[in-house]
């Protein structure tokens, strides 16, 4: 009998070691370990053995079981492991091919341009102002210190509806709207930007419609250092620390003193090259002390009032950072322009 | 205003300045220096040269042999020039000589005959045709005959000058002047300035004899001086007249109109010369043309005028219209001895008017527009009789003949040093800054720190402290002012609320993939009339149209933002661009008035339209086409973004809309906007694939958003989903079946969504069958399933009633 085990565990074994899948070891556990196995059938037969030998069969006939139910465990395992193996070997993906794209959208690059600014100058204290696109020609000309007549606001250069209404030509008609509602009260810090109109023929340098950027800054004893110090602040966080500033004596007929304001070339720090036409200085934005009579007409009084103001233009300042050679790119909507710009 | 250097160091020393350097100091103090030409940079080796012979070349028709005696030798050249003669004096290019552009110039032989040179034209030597006097317009320059002969035709000719561009801005019309380009270079760089000298010897002759003035529109007139100047013979101008003249853009013609030119370059002042045997009286009158008088002009153009054109007359009929131009009855020619010489002021708004009116920008007019020196009017004039006698051998008669109702005071400017630092934010010194006033030569009394300035007539630009403050900035230096911050108390600053939220919903439309456009508010009669939101359109609006629009399709403010998308879309797909998805926030102009009076309601929109594919992941056979539902998921989301409930789409129909695809958006009842395809007409018409669109009420989103941040605890007991599929008639609506379960699944239904859509193959004619799953749940306690299945029949029995609704198996 003990014999007969040990022969059964070899063979088993054997068995074991020989089969493929998870299936043939089973019938590897059915045929050696099942109820109708060959080890229950020796355990049946224990009866015929003496009282000393049957401990001792016993023993030997669960050690072989163990040991088979061991090697099965085991063997499956392994089988398990290799299947897996297969499995994911199978599963495997050409990691290099294309994912699925979700739709992407970004902002225009002028709405982009001007919330920077906004926020810019939200940082030092301005809320941002907006007004009405088809303006009063008293708000878009004379409250600014350009009575009728003047020069500087030629019927020609001006979209007019009617000889009182005409599309705003800058958005410095919210400044006086602005102003004449704080009553002759400061201080007034405002941020205006929006779409402006000019009668001009579209081409790549010129728009009927742009946008514009203006600031107002009226409270009492403003300098006109300030003014320098203001815009100093800004260009460099706008631009780049390295960026130095340069006012020029300029003239606009709401401020005086009148400036224009150059920030240093980038491409050629300040040495001269083709994108600054050799000057060294790029000029962005006009800028100056507001008019006596501006404040008088909006409600304030010039003796004890005075204050700063500045506009620039969007489209400028993205065409030199970028480089882009068409104002009409930003009318268009190309969507070849505007997907460049979602993480402008 | 092109300023010649060589002129300009008659009035001021700038031999020891580059004009580079130059010109960037007049930038930096306000004037800015568009451009810097130096003209004959590269001419080398042109001398004044004798034609001692001009002999018809042997083997050429119209060329010349000529023999040229340069000073040092002579040489054969050969001229093909159809005014070269012997005798003249003429500009020769020496073999070694370079002429603009490079050219060189070498010994050569021309059909056999040796030419050693050239000689030049004007145009050959680089002057502007243009500036090219007649005579010598198609044929070689001649100088005068006292030219040297051997001498540097680069010099004579001024070609060695270098010319600055101001680009003057309109306050400093000043500047279109020698003299205030001298004051203004004189102060920028603290030197001394000298100015013409007149010395005017007059005959015992009065010219109060010869004519009179009378002024009719003092107003518009307030000066008129008229001077008689006898015996005059009418030629060419000196050389270095003429050469400034081209210097600054004026055609040289005859010395008579060349003085008078000349001096307005000096004066900034225009003057007119008549010829006073053809002026046709002994009188000058002054007054508002006679509607549809005719006057010809200078230029032979018969012009009719109107009553608001001041002209000068002779009594009768107009000789010119006043400070635009003269006519052409009474012009200075060739035969002209005796000139009627007018120096004037004339009010600018007059001129501008006439100007305008005719079209004509001269010389002339530009300076009157821009208001000359009431000082310096008659001064201009005696310095024209002065040129006039020491170049066309005239006789100046005593006595101007004036009219003078001028005001010449100047501006008085009261302050102390401590208003204009105060102003600036400097700490200018009292004396420093005297002496900004006299480098400015601006006239003025000081009293300690007081100051009293009297603005000088030159500068009209000057009238208040403002102006004041500004000149001192500009000559101490924009440079040296100092950097400041507001000394004021710092305020908050930020956005609204209304413009944060316009923020998030741009950030919400591009996360859902769309582009930001910015299309113009100006649109075509037809496209003002596109699109327009069915809820605007009850209210009959009017487009509102611009007076003078610059084309046809921007005459128009628009009422929607749809049909300048639209224009985008189409530039797209012409440029071969199928795949867009388009957004713009902006705004529409909305009157109701036919005549409009008041300014137009602006309204903020939001629009979108997207075509083509939407996701395209081609190889997992993943593409997505855009379609209404694709747009109506963005719109859905934005309003769930902006926590608006109660949302409806109703179906309806707009003109542009496909009749089939288009609803109206409700939001609590409200109206606020549509979607739908684009109509397949309009599709065509504009060359369109599938095109979607929506348009909402901006404003009311802004206004009606709910920005009160909440919390619902996470429910602690499960929830139990179910699905039903109802077999409906084929019109029943999605949403009136959702609306009737939901109140019907109350109060334990928490979510409704639409799985499957099925028609066709085994169902019912006219039938559709519509499955949803529902979501049921209980935030107090686990859902027991009689309560589930209590709820169901409910929903079954209402279905069943409201929509005679089949429950499929
Ligand atoms: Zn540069």
């Amino acid at each position: 009998m003990k014999e007969r085990l040990v022969e059964l565990k070899e063979e088993a074994l054997n068995k074991v070691a020989e089969a493929e899948d998870a299936k043939q070891l089973q019938e590897v556990r059915v045929a050696y370990l099942g109820k109708k196995g060959p080890i229950t059938e020796v355990l049946r037969g224990m009866g015929k053995l003496s009282k000393e030998e049957r401990p001792v069969i016993g023993q030997l006939a669960n050690e072989v079981r163990e040991t088979i139910a061991g090697e099965i465990e085991t063997k499956q395992q392994q089988l398990e492991k290799v299947a897996l193996e297969k499995q994911l070997k199978e599963e495997a993906l050409d990691v290099t091919l294309p994912g699925r794209p979700n739709p992407t959208g970004g902002p225009h690059l002028l709405t982009k341009l001007i919330e920077d600014i906004e926020d810019l100058f939200i940082g030092m204290g301005f809320e941002v102002a907006e007004g009405p696109e088809v303006e009063q020609d008293y708000y878009n000309f004379e409250a600014l210190n350009l009575p009728k007549g003047h020069p500087a606001r030629d019927m020609q250069d001006s979209f007019y509806i009617t000889e009182e209404l005409l599309m705003r030509t800058h958005t410095s008609p919210v400044q006086a709207r602005t102003m004449e509602k704080h009553e002759g009260k400061g201080p007034v810090k405002i941020i205006c930007p929006g779409k402006v109109y000019r009668r001009d023929t579209d081409d790549a340098t010129h728009s009927h419609q742009f946008t514009q950027i203006e600031g107002l800054y009226v409270d009492e004893n403003v300098r006109m250092s300030d003014l320098k110090g203001v815009l100093n602040a800004f260009a460099k966080q706008m631009f780049g620390q390295s960026r130095e500033i340069r006012l020029r004596p300029s003239f606009f007929p709401f401020t005086e003193p009148s400036v224009e304001m150059d920030i240093s070339c980038k491409m050629c720090h300040g040495d001269g090259c083709s994108v600054c036409k050799g000057t060294g200085w790029i000029e962005i934005l006009g800028a100056g002390m507001v008019h006596p009579n501006v404040l008088r007409m909006a409600g304030f009084d010039p003796e004890k009032y005075s204050g700063f103001a500045f506009g620039m233009g969007p489209e400028r300042i993205a065409m030199l950072k970028y480089g882009i050679d068409d104002i009409r790119h930003f009318y268009t909507n190309d969507v070849r322009f505007l997907k460049q710009f979602h993480h402008a | 205003m092109l300023v010649s250097l060589n002129w300009l160091k008659q009035y001021v020393d700038i031999d020891d300045i580059s004009p580079e350097d130059l010109a960037e100091k007049i930038t930096k103090s306000g004037i800015e220096v568009e451009g810097i030409e130096t003209l004959g940079d590269e001419l080398k080796n042109i001398v004044v040269g004798y034609v001692k012979s001009c002999e018809q070349h042997p083997n050429a028709d119209k060329l010349n042999v000529c023999q040229v005696d340069v000073g040092d030798e002579e040489l054969q050249i050969i001229c093909g020039a159809p005014n070269v003669q012997a005798g003249q004096k003429v500009a020769v290019a020496k073999p070694g000589a370079r002429l603009p552009g490079g050219m060189k110039i070498k010994k050569t032989k021309l059909r056999g005959e040796v030419s050693n040179g050239m000689i030049c034209s004007q145009q050959e030597l680089g002057t502007d045709p243009k500036f090219v006097q007649k005579e010598f317009e198609d044929g070689i320059f001649v100088f005068p005959e006292d030219a040297e002969v051997g001498a540097d035709a680069v010099e004579l000719l001024n070609l060695d000058d270098t010319i600055l561009e101001f680009e003057l801005t309109p306050n400093r019309s000043d500047c279109l002047s020698m003299n205030g380009v001298g004051y203004e270079v004189a102060a920028v760089l603290d030197r001394t300035l000298l100015l013409p000298n007149i010395e005017v010897d007059t005959t015992t002759q009065k010219a109060s004899d010869h004519i009179q003035v009378k002024v009719e529109e003092p107003e518009l007139n307030p000066y008129y001086g008229a001077f008689v100047i006898q015996n005059v013979k009418v030629g060419p101008s000196p050389l270095w007249m003429r050469n400034r003249l081209i210097a600054a853009g004026i055609r040289p013609i005859n010395n008579v109109v060349d003085i008078t030119n000349y001096v307005l370059l000096e004066y900034g002042q225009p003057l007119h010369a008549f010829d006073y045997d053809r002026f046709g009286s002994k009188e000058v009158v002054i007054r508002a043309a006679r509607e549809g008088e005719k006057i010809k002009t200078l230029d032979d153009e018969e012009r009719t005028l109107k009553s608001e054109h001041l002209v000068i007359t002779n009594g009768e009929k107009p000789v010119a219209i006043a400070g635009v131009m003269g006519g052409a009855d009474s012009e200075v020619h060739e035969g002209t001895t005796n000139i009627l010489l007018e120096a004037a002021f004339f009010n600018p708004l007059a001129v501008r008017t006439a100007s305008k009116h005719h079209g004509i920008r001269s010389e002339a007019s530009i300076r009157y527009e821009k208001g000359v020196d009431p000082n310096r009017v008659k001064e201009a004039g005696q310095r024209a009789c002065q040129l006039l006698q020491q170049h066309a051998g005239g006789e100046v008669l005593s006595g101007e003949v004036e009219f003078n109702d001028l005001d010449v005071s100047e501006p008085v400017i009261d302050f102390d040093t401590d208003q204009i630092n105060q102003k600036l934010g400097t700490s200018i010194a009292t004396d420093e800054m005297a002496t900004i006033f006299e480098r400015l030569q601006f006239e003025y009394q000081q009293d300690g720190e007081h100051f009293t300035v009297y603005a000088p007539t030159r500068r009209g630009d000057i009238t208040i402290v403002e102006d004041i403050v500004e000149e001192v900035a500009r000559i101490y230096g924009y440079d040296y002012l100092p950097y400041t911050l507001p000394e004021g108390a710092s305020t908050a600053g930020g956005l609204t609320v209304q413009q944060q939220l316009k923020r998030k919903i741009h950030q919400y439309l591009q996360g859902a993939g769309l582009n930001e456009a910015m299309t113009y508010s100006l649109t075509s009669e037809k496209g003002a009339g596109m699109f327009v939101d069915p809820v605007l359109k009850e209210r009959n609006p009017q487009p509102v149209k611009l007076a003078m629009p610059m084309s046809e399709a921007h005459s128009h403010l628009r009422l929607t933002l749809l049909p300048e998308m639209i224009a985008s879309v189409k530039y797209n797909i012409a440029r071969r661009q199928q795949d867009i998805a388009l957004y713009e926030l902006g705004s529409v102009y909305i009157s109701e008035e036919k005549q409009i009076t008041k300014q137009p309601e602006e309204k903020r929109r939001l629009a979108a339209a997207i075509s083509g594919t939407w996701v395209s992941h081609q190889w997992q056979k993943d593409v997505k086409t855009v379609d209404f539902f694709v747009l109506k998921g963005i719109v859905e989301g934005l309003l769930s973004m902006l926590r608006l409930h109660n949302v409806s789409f109703e179906a309806a129909t707009m003109e542009e809309l496909h009749p089939g695809r288009t609803a109206v958006i409700k939001v609590n009842g409200d109206h606020v906007g549509f979607i739908g395809q684009v109509h397949p007409f309009v599709q065509t018409e504009w060359d369109l694939n599938d095109t979607y669109v929506f348009e909402l009420d901006l404003d009311y989103l802004l206004e009606h958003a709910d920005l009160e941040e909440s919390y619902e605890p996470i429910p602690r007991y499960p929830s139990v989903t179910q699905d039903l599929a109802f077999v409906v008639d084929e019109s029943t609506k999605a949403k009136h079946m959702m609306d009737v379960i939901t109140e019907a699944g109350s109060p334990f239904l928490k979510d409704i969504q639409v799985f499957d859509i099925y028609q066709g193959e085994h169902m019912e004619e006219g039938k559709k069958s519509i499955a949803y799953t529902l979501r049921f749940q209980d935030p107090e306690a686990t859902l027991k399933d009689e309560q589930i299945e209590k709820v169901r029949e409910q929903i079954v029995q209402a279905m069943e009633e409201k929509f005679n609704a089949e429950l499929r198996g």
